[in-house]
Protein backbone atom coordinates (compact mmCIF):
# COMPACT_ATOMS: atom_id res chain seq x y z
CA UNK A 1 0.00 0.00 0.00
CA UNK A 2 2.70 2.41 0.95
CA UNK A 3 4.52 1.38 -2.23
CA UNK A 4 1.69 2.40 -4.48
CA UNK A 5 1.23 5.75 -2.76
CA UNK A 6 4.94 6.56 -2.86
CA UNK A 7 5.06 5.75 -6.57
CA UNK A 8 1.94 7.67 -7.36
CA UNK A 9 2.51 10.65 -5.12
CA UNK A 10 5.66 12.22 -6.64
CA UNK A 11 4.42 11.99 -10.22
CA UNK A 12 1.10 13.64 -9.42
CA UNK A 13 2.37 15.88 -6.68
CA UNK A 14 1.95 18.96 -8.81
CA UNK A 15 -1.65 18.34 -9.65
CA UNK A 16 -2.92 16.93 -6.31
CA UNK A 17 -3.60 19.23 -3.40
CA UNK A 18 -2.68 17.90 0.08
CA UNK A 19 -6.35 17.44 0.83
CA UNK A 20 -6.86 15.40 -2.35
CA UNK A 21 -3.82 13.31 -1.55
CA UNK A 22 -5.11 12.56 1.97
CA UNK A 23 -8.45 11.63 0.46
CA UNK A 24 -6.79 9.26 -1.98
CA UNK A 25 -4.84 7.52 0.83
CA UNK A 26 -8.05 7.04 2.76
CA UNK A 27 -9.81 5.53 -0.25
CA UNK A 28 -6.94 3.09 -0.72
CA UNK A 29 -7.12 2.05 2.93
CA UNK A 30 -10.86 1.36 2.69
CA UNK A 31 -10.26 -0.55 -0.52
CA UNK A 32 -7.75 -2.87 1.11
CA UNK A 33 -10.17 -3.49 3.95
CA UNK A 34 -13.00 -4.40 1.58
CA UNK A 35 -10.74 -6.79 -0.35
CA UNK A 36 -9.69 -8.52 2.90
CA UNK A 37 -13.32 -8.97 4.00
CA UNK A 38 -14.37 -10.36 0.61
CA UNK A 39 -11.46 -12.79 0.53
CA UNK A 40 -12.27 -13.94 4.06
CA UNK A 41 -15.94 -14.41 3.23
CA UNK A 42 -15.14 -16.45 0.14
CA UNK A 43 -12.45 -18.72 1.61
CA UNK A 44 -13.59 -19.31 5.21
CA UNK A 45 -16.11 -22.04 5.87
CA UNK A 46 -18.11 -20.49 8.71
CA UNK A 47 -19.80 -23.71 9.76
CA UNK A 48 -16.49 -25.53 10.07
CA UNK A 49 -15.04 -22.72 12.22
CA UNK A 50 -18.07 -22.81 14.45
CA UNK A 51 -17.78 -26.60 14.81
CA UNK A 52 -14.23 -26.18 16.11
CA UNK A 53 -14.52 -23.12 18.31
CA UNK A 54 -18.12 -22.50 19.27
CA UNK A 55 -20.46 -25.49 18.97
CA UNK A 56 -23.90 -24.25 20.07
CA UNK A 57 -24.81 -27.47 21.90
CA UNK A 58 -21.57 -27.32 23.89
CA UNK A 59 -22.05 -23.64 24.64
CA UNK A 60 -25.37 -24.56 26.25
CA UNK A 61 -23.74 -27.42 28.16
CA UNK A 62 -21.00 -25.11 29.42
CA UNK A 63 -23.40 -22.45 30.66
CA UNK A 64 -24.64 -23.54 34.05
CA UNK A 65 -24.21 -23.20 37.78
CA UNK A 66 -20.72 -24.70 37.61
CA UNK A 67 -19.59 -21.97 35.23
CA UNK A 68 -21.02 -19.46 37.70
CA UNK A 69 -19.03 -21.05 40.51
CA UNK A 70 -15.84 -20.96 38.43
CA UNK A 71 -16.53 -17.34 37.47
CA UNK A 72 -16.94 -16.49 41.16
CA UNK A 73 -13.74 -18.35 42.05
CA UNK A 74 -11.79 -16.37 39.47
CA UNK A 75 -13.06 -13.16 41.04
CA UNK A 76 -12.35 -14.34 44.59
CA UNK A 77 -8.81 -15.46 43.72
CA UNK A 78 -8.09 -12.20 41.92
CA UNK A 79 -9.62 -9.88 44.50
CA UNK A 80 -7.88 -11.56 47.43
CA UNK A 81 -4.52 -11.60 45.68
CA UNK A 82 -4.97 -7.94 44.67
CA UNK A 83 -5.70 -6.79 48.24
CA UNK A 84 -2.77 -8.79 49.57
CA UNK A 85 -0.50 -7.56 46.79
CA UNK A 86 -1.57 -3.97 47.37
CA UNK A 87 -0.78 -4.12 51.09
CA UNK A 88 2.51 -5.94 50.58
CA UNK A 89 3.39 -3.80 47.56
CA UNK A 90 2.91 -0.63 49.64
CA UNK A 91 5.22 -1.99 52.33
CA UNK A 92 7.81 -2.85 49.67
CA UNK A 93 7.49 0.62 48.11
CA UNK A 94 8.11 2.25 51.50
CA UNK A 95 11.08 -0.07 52.04
CA UNK A 96 12.52 1.05 48.72
CA UNK A 97 12.29 4.67 49.88
CA UNK A 98 13.62 3.88 53.35
CA UNK A 99 16.63 5.63 54.86
CA UNK A 100 17.83 2.21 56.03
CA UNK A 101 19.92 0.74 53.22
CA UNK A 102 19.31 -2.97 53.98
CA UNK A 103 15.56 -2.40 53.62
CA UNK A 104 16.17 -0.91 50.20
CA UNK A 105 18.35 -3.87 49.21
CA UNK A 106 15.83 -6.43 50.45
CA UNK A 107 12.97 -4.76 48.61
CA UNK A 108 14.99 -4.47 45.40
CA UNK A 109 16.13 -8.11 45.52
CA UNK A 110 12.54 -9.20 46.14
CA UNK A 111 11.16 -7.16 43.25
CA UNK A 112 13.83 -8.19 40.79
CA UNK A 113 13.42 -11.86 41.73
CA UNK A 114 9.64 -12.10 41.46
CA UNK A 115 9.44 -9.90 38.38
CA UNK A 116 12.11 -11.96 36.65
CA UNK A 117 10.76 -15.45 37.43
CA UNK A 118 7.69 -16.80 35.58
CA UNK A 119 4.65 -16.74 37.85
CA UNK A 120 3.88 -20.35 37.05
CA UNK A 121 7.18 -21.48 38.60
CA UNK A 122 6.42 -19.53 41.78
CA UNK A 123 3.00 -21.16 41.92
CA UNK A 124 4.51 -24.62 41.38
CA UNK A 125 6.88 -24.00 44.26
CA UNK A 126 3.95 -22.94 46.39
CA UNK A 127 2.12 -26.17 45.63
CA UNK A 128 4.89 -27.96 47.53
CA UNK A 129 4.68 -25.77 50.64
CA UNK A 130 2.77 -28.44 52.55
CA UNK A 131 5.49 -30.98 51.73
CA UNK A 132 8.43 -28.70 52.50
CA UNK A 133 6.95 -27.60 55.82
CA UNK A 134 4.97 -30.61 57.13
CA UNK A 135 1.82 -29.61 58.94
CA UNK A 136 1.91 -26.11 57.45
CA UNK A 137 -1.14 -24.87 55.59
CA UNK A 138 -2.58 -21.51 54.65
CA UNK A 139 -5.88 -20.45 56.22
CA UNK A 140 -9.03 -20.54 54.03
CA UNK A 141 -7.54 -23.26 51.85
CA UNK A 142 -7.46 -23.27 48.87
CA UNK A 143 -8.18 -19.54 48.74
CA UNK A 144 -5.43 -18.65 51.21
CA UNK A 145 -2.77 -20.49 49.18
CA UNK A 146 -3.83 -18.83 45.94
CA UNK A 147 -4.06 -15.38 47.50
CA UNK A 148 -0.59 -15.60 48.99
CA UNK A 149 1.00 -17.16 45.89
CA UNK A 150 -0.49 -14.67 43.42
CA UNK A 151 -0.23 -11.79 45.90
CA UNK A 152 3.50 -12.33 46.34
CA UNK A 153 4.07 -12.15 42.59
CA UNK A 154 1.83 -9.15 41.94
CA UNK A 155 3.24 -7.25 44.94
CA UNK A 156 6.58 -7.13 43.13
CA UNK A 157 5.01 -5.33 40.17
CA UNK A 158 2.76 -3.11 42.28
CA UNK A 159 5.59 -1.96 44.55
CA UNK A 160 7.35 -0.35 41.57
CA UNK A 161 4.16 1.44 40.55
CA UNK A 162 3.42 2.62 44.08
CA UNK A 163 7.00 3.81 44.58
CA UNK A 164 6.73 5.88 41.41
CA UNK A 165 3.41 7.26 42.67
CA UNK A 166 4.91 8.30 46.00
CA UNK A 167 7.80 10.00 44.24
CA UNK A 168 5.38 11.79 41.91
CA UNK A 169 3.86 13.68 44.85
CA UNK A 170 5.56 17.11 44.85
CA UNK A 171 8.18 17.69 47.54
CA UNK A 172 6.31 20.84 48.60
CA UNK A 173 3.51 18.64 49.94
CA UNK A 174 5.84 17.04 52.49
CA UNK A 175 7.30 20.44 53.34
CA UNK A 176 3.84 21.88 53.94
CA UNK A 177 2.89 18.92 56.11
CA UNK A 178 6.12 19.11 58.13
CA UNK A 179 5.78 22.89 58.53
CA UNK A 180 2.40 22.24 60.18
CA UNK A 181 4.16 20.08 62.75
CA UNK A 182 3.33 16.67 61.27
CA UNK A 183 5.86 13.91 61.88
CA UNK A 184 7.44 12.19 58.84
CA UNK A 185 5.20 9.15 59.34
CA UNK A 186 2.04 11.21 59.63
CA UNK A 187 2.97 13.27 56.57
CA UNK A 188 3.40 10.04 54.60
CA UNK A 189 0.15 8.51 55.84
CA UNK A 190 -2.14 11.56 55.72
CA UNK A 191 -0.71 13.65 52.89
CA UNK A 192 1.58 11.70 50.54
CA UNK A 193 -0.01 8.23 50.34
CA UNK A 194 -3.58 9.44 49.62
CA UNK A 195 -2.24 11.50 46.71
CA UNK A 196 0.10 8.73 45.55
CA UNK A 197 -2.73 6.19 45.37
CA UNK A 198 -4.81 8.64 43.38
CA UNK A 199 -1.97 8.91 40.89
CA UNK A 200 -1.43 5.16 40.59
CA UNK A 201 -5.07 4.06 40.48
CA UNK A 202 -5.11 3.71 36.67
CA UNK A 203 -1.87 1.66 36.45
CA UNK A 204 -2.95 -0.44 39.45
CA UNK A 205 -6.25 -1.19 37.73
CA UNK A 206 -4.27 -2.35 34.72
CA UNK A 207 -2.38 -4.57 37.16
CA UNK A 208 -5.75 -5.94 38.28
CA UNK A 209 -6.59 -6.84 34.68
CA UNK A 210 -3.30 -8.70 34.32
CA UNK A 211 -3.88 -10.42 37.65
CA UNK A 212 -7.36 -11.55 36.55
CA UNK A 213 -5.76 -13.36 33.63
CA UNK A 214 -2.85 -14.66 35.73
CA UNK A 215 -5.36 -16.28 38.09
CA UNK A 216 -5.74 -18.91 35.32
CA UNK A 217 -2.32 -20.23 36.39
CA UNK A 218 -3.52 -21.51 39.75
CA UNK A 219 -4.45 -24.86 38.20
CA UNK A 220 -0.84 -25.92 38.88
CA UNK A 221 -1.64 -25.84 42.59
CA UNK A 222 -3.73 -28.99 42.12
CA UNK A 223 -7.11 -27.73 43.25
CA UNK A 224 -10.26 -29.69 44.06
CA UNK A 225 -13.31 -29.27 41.82
CA UNK A 226 -14.82 -26.75 44.23
CA UNK A 227 -11.81 -24.53 43.73
CA UNK A 228 -11.84 -24.54 39.91
CA UNK A 229 -11.68 -21.18 38.25
CA UNK A 230 -12.69 -20.34 34.68
CA UNK A 231 -9.70 -21.74 32.79
CA UNK A 232 -9.41 -25.01 34.72
CA UNK A 233 -13.17 -25.50 34.47
CA UNK A 234 -13.13 -24.82 30.75
CA UNK A 235 -10.18 -27.10 30.14
CA UNK A 236 -11.79 -30.01 31.94
CA UNK A 237 -14.98 -29.67 29.92
CA UNK A 238 -12.98 -29.24 26.72
CA UNK A 239 -11.17 -32.49 27.44
CA UNK A 240 -14.44 -34.27 28.18
CA UNK A 241 -16.08 -33.20 24.91
CA UNK A 242 -12.85 -33.20 22.87
CA UNK A 243 -13.79 -29.72 21.71
CA UNK A 244 -12.44 -26.32 22.66
CA UNK A 245 -15.84 -24.60 22.88
CA UNK A 246 -16.03 -24.55 26.73
CA UNK A 247 -12.65 -22.81 26.88
CA UNK A 248 -13.78 -20.20 24.38
CA UNK A 249 -16.85 -19.58 26.55
CA UNK A 250 -14.54 -19.24 29.56
CA UNK A 251 -12.47 -16.75 27.57
CA UNK A 252 -15.55 -14.58 27.00
CA UNK A 253 -16.21 -14.71 30.75
CA UNK A 254 -12.80 -13.10 31.33
CA UNK A 255 -13.84 -10.29 29.01
CA UNK A 256 -16.91 -9.69 31.19
CA UNK A 257 -14.46 -8.89 34.02
CA UNK A 258 -11.65 -7.16 32.15
CA UNK A 259 -13.51 -4.95 29.64
CA UNK A 260 -15.32 -2.86 32.31
CA UNK A 261 -12.01 -2.53 34.15
CA UNK A 262 -10.11 -1.23 31.11
CA UNK A 263 -13.02 1.12 30.38
CA UNK A 264 -12.76 2.35 33.98
CA UNK A 265 -9.01 2.95 33.57
CA UNK A 266 -9.57 5.03 30.46
CA UNK A 267 -12.23 7.14 32.22
CA UNK A 268 -9.96 7.68 35.23
CA UNK A 269 -7.01 8.65 33.05
CA UNK A 270 -9.14 11.14 31.13
CA UNK A 271 -10.39 12.59 34.40
CA UNK A 272 -6.83 12.89 35.73
CA UNK A 273 -5.68 14.65 32.59
CA UNK A 274 -8.47 17.15 33.05
CA UNK A 275 -7.62 17.68 36.73
CA UNK A 276 -3.92 18.28 36.14
CA UNK A 277 -4.47 20.66 33.27
CA UNK B 1 13.39 20.56 75.37
CA UNK B 2 16.46 19.24 77.17
CA UNK B 3 16.27 21.86 79.90
CA UNK B 4 19.90 22.92 79.67
CA UNK B 5 19.72 26.58 78.76
CA UNK B 6 22.49 27.61 76.37
CA UNK B 7 24.07 30.96 77.09
CA UNK B 8 23.23 32.47 73.72
CA UNK B 9 19.46 32.97 73.92
CA UNK B 10 18.58 36.17 75.68
CA UNK B 11 15.72 34.61 77.58
CA UNK B 12 13.78 37.71 76.62
CA UNK B 13 10.14 36.77 75.96
CA UNK B 14 10.10 39.31 73.17
CA UNK B 15 12.81 37.63 71.12
CA UNK B 16 10.87 35.19 68.96
CA UNK B 17 13.43 34.22 66.31
CA UNK B 18 17.15 34.45 67.07
CA UNK B 19 19.62 33.51 64.37
CA UNK B 20 23.33 33.21 65.21
CA UNK B 21 26.12 32.91 62.66
CA UNK B 22 23.99 30.81 60.30
CA UNK B 23 25.81 29.07 57.43
CA UNK B 24 24.26 26.85 54.79
CA UNK B 25 26.02 25.12 51.90
CA UNK B 26 24.60 23.03 49.09
CA UNK B 27 27.58 20.92 48.10
CA UNK B 28 30.40 23.34 47.30
CA UNK B 29 28.05 26.30 47.02
CA UNK B 30 27.84 28.35 50.20
CA UNK B 31 24.45 30.06 50.12
CA UNK B 32 24.45 31.58 53.61
CA UNK B 33 27.72 32.95 54.95
CA UNK B 34 27.05 33.80 58.56
CA UNK B 35 23.68 35.42 59.23
CA UNK B 36 22.92 36.89 62.66
CA UNK B 37 19.67 38.66 63.44
CA UNK B 38 16.73 38.66 65.82
CA UNK B 39 13.02 39.04 65.12
CA UNK B 40 11.04 40.45 68.04
CA UNK B 41 7.45 39.89 69.09
CA UNK B 42 5.01 41.73 66.84
CA UNK B 43 7.75 42.80 64.47
CA UNK B 44 7.31 42.60 60.69
CA UNK B 45 10.63 41.92 59.00
CA UNK B 46 10.86 41.93 55.21
CA UNK B 47 13.85 40.21 53.63
CA UNK B 48 14.71 41.57 50.19
CA UNK B 49 17.54 40.94 47.79
CA UNK B 50 18.40 39.62 44.33
CA UNK B 51 17.54 36.02 43.44
CA UNK B 52 20.22 33.67 44.67
CA UNK B 53 21.06 35.91 47.60
CA UNK B 54 19.97 33.19 50.04
CA UNK B 55 16.88 34.90 51.47
CA UNK B 56 14.55 31.93 50.92
CA UNK B 57 17.18 29.56 52.29
CA UNK B 58 17.43 31.74 55.40
CA UNK B 59 13.67 31.51 55.93
CA UNK B 60 13.69 27.74 55.37
CA UNK B 61 16.51 27.34 57.89
CA UNK B 62 14.39 29.09 60.53
CA UNK B 63 11.88 26.20 60.65
CA UNK B 64 14.50 23.67 59.67
CA UNK B 65 13.08 22.75 56.26
CA UNK B 66 16.76 23.18 55.41
CA UNK B 67 19.31 21.87 57.87
CA UNK B 68 21.88 24.63 58.51
CA UNK B 69 25.51 23.63 57.97
CA UNK B 70 26.63 25.73 60.92
CA UNK B 71 25.13 28.18 63.41
CA UNK B 72 22.18 28.14 65.75
CA UNK B 73 18.53 29.16 65.53
CA UNK B 74 16.32 29.79 68.57
CA UNK B 75 12.55 29.88 68.39
CA UNK B 76 10.93 31.42 71.48
CA UNK B 77 14.29 30.95 73.24
CA UNK B 78 14.35 27.24 72.46
CA UNK B 79 17.08 25.97 70.15
CA UNK B 80 15.53 24.34 67.06
CA UNK B 81 18.99 23.45 65.73
CA UNK B 82 19.61 21.32 68.84
CA UNK B 83 19.68 17.69 67.60
CA UNK B 84 17.40 16.73 70.48
CA UNK B 85 14.90 19.53 69.88
CA UNK B 86 11.23 18.64 69.41
CA UNK B 87 11.14 20.11 65.93
CA UNK B 88 7.53 19.14 65.23
CA UNK B 89 6.30 20.97 68.34
CA UNK B 90 8.39 24.07 67.59
CA UNK B 91 7.09 24.14 64.03
CA UNK B 92 3.52 24.40 65.30
CA UNK B 93 4.47 27.84 66.67
CA UNK B 94 5.42 29.16 63.21
CA UNK B 95 3.06 29.21 60.28
CA UNK B 96 4.74 28.88 56.90
CA UNK B 97 3.37 30.17 53.60
CA UNK B 98 5.05 28.94 50.41
CA UNK B 99 5.54 30.51 47.02
CA UNK B 100 3.73 27.59 45.36
CA UNK B 101 0.92 27.47 48.00
CA UNK B 102 1.38 23.71 48.59
CA UNK B 103 -2.24 23.19 49.57
CA UNK B 104 -3.20 19.54 49.98
CA UNK B 105 -5.09 18.86 46.72
CA UNK B 106 -6.99 15.85 48.07
CA UNK B 107 -8.58 17.90 50.86
CA UNK B 108 -11.12 20.74 50.77
CA UNK B 109 -10.12 24.23 51.85
CA UNK B 110 -11.70 23.63 55.26
CA UNK B 111 -10.03 20.21 55.64
CA UNK B 112 -6.70 21.79 54.73
CA UNK B 113 -7.22 24.03 57.74
CA UNK B 114 -8.41 21.31 60.13
CA UNK B 115 -6.17 18.30 59.43
CA UNK B 116 -3.15 19.48 61.42
CA UNK B 117 -5.33 20.89 64.20
CA UNK B 118 -6.93 17.47 64.62
CA UNK B 119 -3.89 15.25 63.98
CA UNK B 120 -1.11 17.35 65.50
CA UNK B 121 -2.75 19.56 68.12
CA UNK B 122 -5.28 16.79 68.93
CA UNK B 123 -8.15 19.27 68.96
CA UNK B 124 -11.65 17.84 68.69
CA UNK B 125 -13.03 18.08 65.14
CA UNK B 126 -15.88 20.49 65.91
CA UNK B 127 -13.56 22.91 67.63
CA UNK B 128 -11.05 22.60 64.77
CA UNK B 129 -13.72 23.25 62.14
CA UNK B 130 -15.00 26.33 63.98
CA UNK B 131 -11.49 27.83 64.23
CA UNK B 132 -10.71 26.90 60.60
CA UNK B 133 -13.93 28.61 59.49
CA UNK B 134 -13.01 31.72 61.48
CA UNK B 135 -9.64 31.83 59.70
CA UNK B 136 -11.20 31.32 56.27
CA UNK B 137 -13.53 34.21 57.11
CA UNK B 138 -10.50 36.28 58.05
CA UNK B 139 -8.91 35.79 54.62
CA UNK B 140 -12.24 36.52 52.91
CA UNK B 141 -12.98 32.94 51.80
CA UNK B 142 -15.54 31.92 54.40
CA UNK B 143 -17.89 30.67 51.70
CA UNK B 144 -15.28 28.49 49.92
CA UNK B 145 -14.63 25.97 52.72
CA UNK B 146 -16.05 23.11 50.65
CA UNK B 147 -13.98 23.85 47.55
CA UNK B 148 -10.95 21.85 46.51
CA UNK B 149 -7.72 23.72 45.72
CA UNK B 150 -8.01 22.90 42.00
CA UNK B 151 -11.33 24.79 41.93
CA UNK B 152 -9.76 28.01 43.21
CA UNK B 153 -7.59 30.74 41.69
CA UNK B 154 -3.98 31.14 42.73
CA UNK B 155 -4.80 34.11 44.90
CA UNK B 156 -7.57 32.20 46.65
CA UNK B 157 -5.30 29.19 47.14
CA UNK B 158 -2.64 31.36 48.74
CA UNK B 159 -5.19 32.89 51.08
CA UNK B 160 -6.36 29.40 52.08
CA UNK B 161 -2.69 28.56 52.69
CA UNK B 162 -2.48 31.56 55.02
CA UNK B 163 -5.68 30.43 56.78
CA UNK B 164 -4.21 26.93 57.09
CA UNK B 165 -1.10 28.32 58.76
CA UNK B 166 -3.19 30.58 61.04
CA UNK B 167 -5.32 27.61 62.07
CA UNK B 168 -2.37 26.30 64.09
CA UNK B 169 -2.67 29.51 66.15
CA UNK B 170 1.03 30.26 65.59
CA UNK B 171 3.17 32.82 67.44
CA UNK B 172 4.75 33.93 64.18
CA UNK B 173 4.36 33.60 60.42
CA UNK B 174 7.00 32.93 57.78
CA UNK B 175 6.23 33.97 54.20
CA UNK B 176 8.42 32.66 51.38
CA UNK B 177 7.75 34.91 48.35
CA UNK B 178 3.99 34.49 48.83
CA UNK B 179 2.98 36.52 45.77
CA UNK B 180 5.70 35.54 43.29
CA UNK B 181 3.64 32.77 41.66
CA UNK B 182 0.49 34.88 41.32
CA UNK B 183 -0.96 36.73 38.37
CA UNK B 184 -0.46 40.47 38.96
CA UNK B 185 -4.16 41.19 39.47
CA UNK B 186 -4.37 38.58 42.27
CA UNK B 187 -1.41 39.90 44.28
CA UNK B 188 -3.43 42.65 45.97
CA UNK B 189 -5.84 40.32 47.80
CA UNK B 190 -2.99 38.31 49.32
CA UNK B 191 -1.04 41.42 50.33
CA UNK B 192 -4.08 42.97 51.97
CA UNK B 193 -4.58 39.81 54.07
CA UNK B 194 -0.93 40.04 55.09
CA UNK B 195 -1.32 43.74 55.89
CA UNK B 196 -4.28 42.93 58.17
CA UNK B 197 -2.21 40.27 59.90
CA UNK B 198 0.64 42.71 60.47
CA UNK B 199 -1.71 45.32 61.85
CA UNK B 200 -3.17 42.66 64.17
CA UNK B 201 0.26 42.37 65.78
CA UNK B 202 1.44 39.08 64.22
CA UNK B 203 5.20 38.52 64.20
CA UNK B 204 6.12 38.12 60.53
CA UNK B 205 9.22 37.31 58.54
CA UNK B 206 8.51 37.93 54.86
CA UNK B 207 10.76 37.15 51.92
CA UNK B 208 9.35 39.31 49.15
CA UNK B 209 9.91 41.27 45.96
CA UNK B 210 7.02 43.63 46.72
CA UNK B 211 8.92 46.81 47.59
CA UNK B 212 5.74 48.84 48.09
CA UNK B 213 4.51 46.29 50.63
CA UNK B 214 7.87 46.24 52.42
CA UNK B 215 8.00 50.02 52.56
CA UNK B 216 4.48 50.30 53.92
CA UNK B 217 4.16 47.35 56.29
CA UNK B 218 7.65 46.36 57.44
CA UNK B 219 9.10 47.52 60.73
CA UNK B 220 12.51 46.49 59.52
CA UNK B 221 13.93 45.59 56.12
CA UNK B 222 16.86 43.21 55.68
CA UNK B 223 18.76 43.49 52.40
CA UNK B 224 20.69 40.33 51.56
CA UNK B 225 23.20 39.74 48.79
CA UNK B 226 25.68 36.93 48.28
CA UNK B 227 24.66 35.09 51.45
CA UNK B 228 25.21 37.96 53.88
CA UNK B 229 23.11 40.76 55.33
CA UNK B 230 24.34 43.88 53.55
CA UNK B 231 22.22 46.27 55.52
CA UNK B 232 19.13 46.32 57.70
CA UNK B 233 16.97 48.95 59.26
CA UNK B 234 13.62 50.73 58.95
CA UNK B 235 12.22 50.73 55.40
CA UNK B 236 12.59 54.51 55.16
CA UNK B 237 16.35 54.04 55.49
CA UNK B 238 17.07 50.77 53.64
CA UNK B 239 14.63 51.40 50.78
CA UNK B 240 14.43 55.19 51.13
CA UNK B 241 18.10 56.14 51.36
CA UNK B 242 20.29 53.02 51.21
CA UNK B 243 23.90 53.48 52.30
CA UNK B 244 25.45 50.57 50.38
CA UNK B 245 26.18 50.55 46.69
CA UNK B 246 24.84 46.98 46.29
CA UNK B 247 21.52 47.97 47.85
CA UNK B 248 21.27 51.01 45.59
CA UNK B 249 21.97 48.92 42.48
CA UNK B 250 19.39 46.31 43.47
CA UNK B 251 16.69 48.87 44.26
CA UNK B 252 17.37 50.73 41.05
CA UNK B 253 16.77 47.54 39.08
CA UNK B 254 13.63 46.60 40.99
CA UNK B 255 12.03 50.04 41.16
CA UNK B 256 12.92 51.14 37.62
CA UNK B 257 11.85 48.31 35.31
CA UNK B 258 13.16 49.96 32.17
CA UNK B 259 16.60 49.71 33.66
CA UNK B 260 16.41 45.90 33.83
CA UNK B 261 16.50 45.46 30.09
CA UNK B 262 19.01 48.19 29.45
CA UNK B 263 22.33 46.38 29.78
CA UNK B 264 21.92 43.52 32.21
CA UNK B 265 21.64 40.58 29.87
CA UNK B 266 24.24 38.00 30.67
CA UNK B 267 26.64 36.81 28.03
CA UNK B 268 24.83 33.54 27.34
CA UNK B 269 21.59 35.37 26.68
CA UNK B 270 23.30 37.83 24.36
CA UNK B 271 24.92 34.98 22.43
CA UNK B 272 21.69 33.05 22.15
CA UNK B 273 20.00 36.17 20.93
CA UNK B 274 22.69 36.72 18.32
CA UNK B 275 22.46 33.11 17.16
CA UNK B 276 18.70 33.40 16.85
CA UNK B 277 18.79 36.47 14.72
CA UNK B 278 21.49 35.47 12.21
CA UNK B 279 19.53 32.88 10.17
CA UNK B 280 16.55 35.16 9.71
CA UNK B 281 18.73 38.10 8.71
Amino acid sequence: MSDTTSQVAPRQAKRLSPRKRAQRTRVIQYGVLVVLVVVAALTIDGRQVQQVFLRPDLVLKTLGPELGAAFLNTIIYTAGAFVLGLAFGTVLALMKLSQVAPYRWLATIYTEFFRGVPAIIVLLAFSLMGVAFPGFSFPFDPYGTVWVALGIVTAAYMSETIRAGIQAVPKGQIEAARSLGMSPGMSMQRIVLPQAFRIVTPPLTNELVLLTKDSSLVYVLGLFASGYELTKFGRNLANTYANITPLVVAGFCYLIITLPLTYLVRRMEAKQRKATR
Amino acid sequence: MTGTTPSIPTGNRNDEIQIYDLHKSFGDLEVLKGITTTVHRGEVVCVIGPSGSGKSTLLRCVNLLEQPTQGRVFILNEEITDPDADIDRLRTTMGMVFQSFNLFPHLTALENCTIAQIRVLKKNPDEARAFAQANLDKVGLGDRGGSYPAQMSGGQQQRVAIARALSMDPEMMLFDEPTSALDPELVGDVLSVMRDLAQGGMTMMVVTHEMAFAREVADRVIFMDGGVIVEEGPPAEVIGKPTHERTRTFLKRVLDPTHVNAGDEDEAYAQRHAADSTPTA
